[in-house]
């Protein structure tokens, strides 16, 4: 991981808060906001390291919340423990399986805007939330879900591109060279 | 743990700071926004460069017509605001003065499902100030809540942070209440509750509710919807009312700010 692909990731987390509130007919046709950053949190811990992470959370949740009438910095902590929860476990995690990426995308996008709204209703803001919350949360951690894999598949393509090419291994080992002629 | 602690930190800052930073954090979209209106701009000139010549020529005659339509409903407001200004001159009252209205382009949404709110292009360098009416030609839309150097946050009637002042207009009498938000609607941003109105309220599925210009921020006059229902609660004491907003919310592209 080069400065080049914190960059990029820091680039994904910008995009996925402009796209976030932007208006598009599956927006308007879902009646529901898509949020790409847990998904894009949960590549982050499997790929990256604190520092990236922890920088990806932060300009993430900032730039989300200067757009929102959300209190600002409200959605980092939420983002930082998804992240934090799937780099502590990254050894136990098929990171190559569409299904697990899958799986880890829908619970991320769905932890994601519950624990904001715990932390919202901590600090004393009262968002709107009703019945019809309860779809909005379902699609959010369905959508985000399956759009992990897409953005998982993404985000290898540019990791590939921006990083030095892996040094080949040849079968040829000096010590087993059978030597011909008069030693 | 730095990160804890820097949430912490921006937590506990200052709600003006906070707003600044907000302001200063909303900027750096600028580039996409600009970049988003251009796109759309070519998309449009590219679908009228393919849209056949007749069907522009129809376009154009439609437009021709409502324009002479609504010259002459021109006319005739001119003269009923004429008319109407003799007869203030004449009984003493307060001259009204037309209303400064200013078109703006909305640009984003918010991106929580949990708030309702858009951004627009017009901001301090246009003049804004916060706590101005928005609205379109089919009725209120909210008030500007933050305003940044090119662009504000306008607050949307629904959003909990959205009261507006409202009556009833009926033949009879005016009911006032308080518009907020109807948290049974969410997937419906054009449904909202009327609240406190009086245990008598006369306030019939149908009626047109408009702003009752109390509390100084939205103008007396402006059509914010029409009941839809209505039912009585605390036995009777009071009247609540669901009210279906005039202004299509959901398709937002345009809306005009109200200058003092």
């Amino acid at each position: 991981m080069n400065y080049l692909n914190t960059g990029i990731l820091v680039l994904a987390a910008y995009l996925a808060a402009y796209l976030a509130s932007c208006q598009t007919p599956l927006n308007q046709w879902l009646g529901v906001q898509i949020d790409l950053r847990p998904a894009l949190m949960v590549y982050c811990g499997l790929r990256t390291e604190w520092t990236t992470l922890s920088l990806v959370a932060v300009l993430g949740g900032l730039w989300f919340d200067g757009l929102s009438a959300n209190r600002l910095g409200i959605s980092i902590l939420p983002l930082f423990v998804i992240a934090f929860l799937v780099h502590l476990n990254r050894g136990l995690i098929l990171r190559e399986q569409h299904y697990a990426q899958f799986v880890l995308g829908t619970a991320a996008s769905a932890a994601s805007p519950a624990l904001t709204i715990l932390l919202m209703v901590g600090v004393g803001q009262m968002p709107l939330i009703g019945w019809g919350s309860i779809w909005q949360w379902l699609i959010m951690a369905l959508v985000g879900g399956s759009l992990t894999p897409a953005l998982f598949w993404l985000l290898e393509r540019f990791s590939k591109a921006f990083a030095y090419p892996p040094v080949s291994e040849t079968s040829f080992r000096p010590d087993r060279e059978i030597k011909r002629g008069r030693v | 743990m730095a990160v804890v602690l820097l949430v912490l930190a921006v937590l506990s800052l200052p709600i003006q700071t906070a707003t600044q930073l907000k302001l200063a954090l909303g900027g750096f979209f600028l580039p996409l926004i600009g970049l988003t209106s251009s796109s759309r701009t070519v998309a449009r000139q590219a679908e009228s460069a393919v849209v056949p010549r007749r069907m522009l020529l129809d376009h154009i005659d439609d437009l021709k017509r409502e324009n002479e339509r609504l010259r002459l409903q021109l006319m005739q407001s001119n003269l009923v605001w004429q008319e109407n200004l003799n007869l203030r001159q004449a009984l003493g009252w307060k001259q009204q003065t037309p209303w400064d209205l200013r078109l703006a382009r909305v640009t984003l949404r918010d991106p929580a499902n949990w708030w309702r709110t858009i951004q627009i292009d017009l901001g301090q360098r246009d003049g804004v100030v916060t706590n101005l009416a928005v609205m379109t030609s089919e009725g209120l839309v909210g008030k500007i809540d933050r305003v940044g150097l090119w662009s504000s946050q306008v607050v949307l009637i629904g959003d909990p942070n959205c009261r507006v002042s409202a009556v009833v207009e009926d033949e009879k009498s005016q009911d006032g209440g308080i518009i907020q938000a109807d948290s049974s609607s969410i997937l419906d941003p054009s449904i909202v509750e009327l609240t406190f109105l009086g245990g008598q309220s006369a306030a019939k599925p149908g009626a047109l509710v408009v702003t009752s210009g109390q509390g100084g921020v939205f103008p007396k006059g402006i059509p914010i919807g029409k009941v839809i229902e209505t039912r009585n609660v605390g036995f009777g004491m009071s009247t609540e009312a669901r009210v279906k907003l005039s202004a299509n919310f959901k398709h937002l592209e345009y809306v005009w700010v109200k200058f003092p």
